[in-house]
């Protein structure tokens, strides 16, 4: 499916226009920007674009000001994948009545917020209607435009504003919803994880998905300073090192088969490489609180998890035998 | 004879009678959701798909609010665009009714008015579209399925007329217009489709300083539904507000047009007015009431009494000046509301009536009748009593209670 002449290579990547421009007015070190920037760096040519209510639609279309260079829509925050099924149908009756000759690609971006919680129906709506549309989440693992409250995609553990670690409870007490895998439970021809610290796996994913014939879901591992607490010059860093930890693994479902993708296939064929999850949670001042005695037990939990779900990955890729 | 057209008449209820209209009314996307009584508009819609008598494309979507907002994206995108809903629906909706009209999007809907749940009921009253009267949608309430077909090919011109750009509902009553068969002249398709036309595209200064078509067009990058906070949003409200008056008159010129081509005109298109001229004591109301209404008026005017009625045909804009004019010279004035505000002392057509006669030479007295609630039904004998106290008030010059509930158990 990987067609040899999407190189992307560096050179070509700088060359290519930039359609979410700089001057929006994210945060210094916003993983989400850096997606936006990556996901449109792979679009293919006529492109609009609709975006959820959240961080990435705030900090980028600010009236009279905008940050993109095709058409955009927001209309709400639930609604990101029911704007692109509209858009997809208007582009159809187009191009049956004869007044659209060209393709025209449709890509809905949405945060986590916008996908694991509250525009979950709209996707799985448009996802079984079968619209052909890059769905693409930036996860930064909270509502982070509102002030870091806590999303069905925030991870266990995760001090947020509306799971605080306190006395009693140590911030967020359930595990993060696999979205990824319930996209690929509906059957549609592409679904991808990937990540901004690997740009050029997410311009060929991005690709891949608007290549697609129908929906195509691409969840985008985006974190973000503000939120998660660390220092901004390491949104790269922490993003790479939740790949090798395997919290945030690398994969690809073509037609509801699982592919590892190569960063976390190297880790699956040489597992004394895989980092233990305590690297990844101690650059993270969301996760401070688990570093005191009393909720040490608290990253053994985490760490069993993460190993629990790589296994389960591992054997849907066919690396360890199914059950 | 003023009809330019050959006309047939068919056996349609006025759900059938709308789903034709969008049939002839060239719409490029139907999107929507099932919703008792509004579904036959959808199911005949489909059935035109199905048997490929239409190149729409139809989305039958998961929710009310994914069935509006892709209408709201595909206007955005540029074409012709159609939905319909009721009660729980609408109210669904909601969010995105306000969305849709900020984003100046003429989105086109058919409401089945129904009850409003709890309890449950899917029978008429009209509290599911009142509520929606600050949506800056326009609103238009039919009395018949005639009314309804006709209203659905004129609102596509009004919604996509560039001073107005804004939604508009037909509102029409659930069961006894939706499920009742009517006799409906229909007009051949290809004047509804030369009447409504090709959709215009306004053109638009975009970010990029250029003159620009108001879609979403790969050729032309637009940005819509941005951010818009202070130093902005108050004057995008303030044209809205501007928008709605031009449609008070883009509605009174489509509507004499399509009277010129069909022969059926509707009072002025804002208002209809019924045996007022000369008239003591008058009733106010919406939709298929009003029908009935009618029969009453001719009852009492046979008997010497000068009843009239004034329907509102188009709510919002609300055509005050209309209103003061109709009943200016009215002694006693009974507004009826087949909806309530709760604890607000009065329906919203109440309260309107009252704010639009507030500035009349002779303040007529005017009253409230809740009536009708959940489908309960409308007879004569309850409209003649109205017509009874108008007269009791009139002789008086005593109103014993602005607002009274007709037709419930005490």
């Amino acid at each position: 499916m990987v067609n040899p002449a999407w190189k992307f290579t560096a050179a070509e990547i700088a060359e290519k226009p930039e359609l979410f421009t700089s001057g929006h007015r994210a945060c210094a070190g916003c993983g989400p920007a850096i997606a936006l920037r990556l996901v449109m760096k792979a679009t293919r040519g006529p492109t609009i674009a609709t975006n959820a209510t959240g961080c990435m639609e705030v900090v980028s279309t600010i009236y009279p000001y905008t940050a993109w260079k095709v058409p955009w829509i927001h209309t709400a925050f639930e609604n990101a994948a029911a704007n692109a099924s509209g858009i997809e149908a208007a582009l159809n009756a187009m191009r049956r009545k004869g007044k659209l000759q060209t393709h025209v690609d449709v890509i809905a971006f949405a945060g986590d917020g916008g996908t694991f919680d509250i525009g979950l129906q709209a996707l799985s709506g448009a996802a079984e209607r079968g619209h052909d549309f890059l769905y693409v989440l930036y996860d930064n693992e909270a509502y982070m435009n509102t002030g870091i409250q806590r999303s069905g995609g925030t991870p266990y553990g995760a001090s947020t504003t509306t799971s605080p670690a306190g006395d009693l409870i140590p911030g967020k007490t359930q595990f993060k919803k696999p979205i990824a895998d319930i996209m690929v439970a509906h059957d549609i021809p592409y679904v991808a994880t990937a990540s901004i610290a690997y740009w050029q796996d997410l311009l060929i994913k991005a690709r891949k998905g608007l290549e697609a014939e129908g929906p195509a879901f691409l969840h985008v591992f985006a974190p973000c300073p503000r939120g998660w607490r660390y220092d901004t010059s390491k949104t790269v860093e922490l993003a790479r090192l939740a790949v090798e930890t395997c919290t945030f693994p690398l994969w690809e479902a073509v037609d509801s088969e699982y592919i590892l993708s190569p960063q976390s296939k190297i880790i699956a064929l040489k597992p004394e490489t895989k980092k233990p999850v305590r690297e990844y949670l101690k650059m993270q001042r969301r996760f401070s609180h688990l570093f005191k005695p009393r909720y040490g037990h608290m990253i053994d939990d985490v760490q069993r998890s993460i190993d629990k779900r790589w296994n389960k990955l591992l054997k849907k890729c066919n690396i360890l035998p199914r059950e | 004879m003023e009809i330019t057209q050959e006309q047939k008449a068919f056996a349609l209820n006025g759900d059938e009678a709308i789903a034709l209209a969008i049939k002839q009314s060239d719409v490029d996307v139907v999107a929507a959701y099932p919703i008792t009584p509004q579904t036959i508009i959808v199911e005949k819609f489909s059935e035109y798909v199905a048997d490929g008598e239409v190149d729409t494309e139809f989305v039958c979507t998961e929710s009310e609010h994914s069935a509006l907002t892709a209408c709201l994206a595909a206007s955005a995108t540029g074409v012709r665009t159609f939905t319909a809903s009721a009660s729980a629906g609408l109210a669904l909706m909601h969010e995105i009714l306000y969305v849709t009209a900020g984003c100046r999007a003429p989105v086109v809907m058919a409401v089945t008015n129904r009850a409003l749940s709890a309890p449950i009921n899917i029978h008429c009253d009209h509290s599911d579209s009142m509520v929606e009267r600050d949506s800056s949608w326009i609103q238009i309430y039919v009395e018949n399925s005639q009314e309804a077909y006709d209203s659905i090919i004129q609102a596509f011109r009004v919604a996509e007329h560039p001073d107005v750009l804004l939604p508009v509902m037909v509102c029409l009553d659930a069961f006894f217009l939706s499920h009742t068969l009517e006799n409906v002249q229909v007009l051949p398709d290809e004047t509804v489709q030369k009447f409504v036309g090709e959709r215009s595209i306004p053109l638009v200064t975009g970010h990029e300083g250029k003159n620009v078509p108001f879609k979403l067009d790969p050729a032309n990058p637009l940005t819509i539904g941005p951010l818009d906070l202070y130093d902005y949003y108050f004057e995008h409200k303030r044209q809205q507000e501007e928008a709605m008056q031009m449609a008070a008159s883009t509605i009174v010129q489509v509507h004499d047009e399509y009277g010129q081509l069909s022969g059926r005109r509707y009072g002025n298109g804002l208002v209809d007015a019924y045996r007022l001229e000369d008239a003591d004591i008058a009733t106010v109301c919406v939709g298929s009431t009003a029908g009935t209404t009618k029969s009453v008026v001719d009852t009492l005017r046979a008997k010497g009494v000068k009843a009239g009625l004034l329907r509102l045909r188009t709510f919002r804009p609300l055509p005050i000046a209309e209103i003061r004019n109709s009943l200016e010279t009215v002694e006693a004035v009974a507004v009826m509301d087949r909806s309530n505000s709760f604890g607000g002392n009065g329906g919203p057509i109440y309260h309107e009536i009252r704010h639009a006669l507030f500035d009349a030479q002779a303040r007529p007295h005017v009253v409230n009748y809740i009536y009708g609630l959940g489908g309960r039904d409308m007879p004569q004998s309850i409209i003649r009593n109205i017509y009874t106290d108008l007269q009791e008030i009139r002789e008086t010059g005593q109103v014993n209670s602005y607002v009274q509930f007709a037709g419930v158990r005490e």
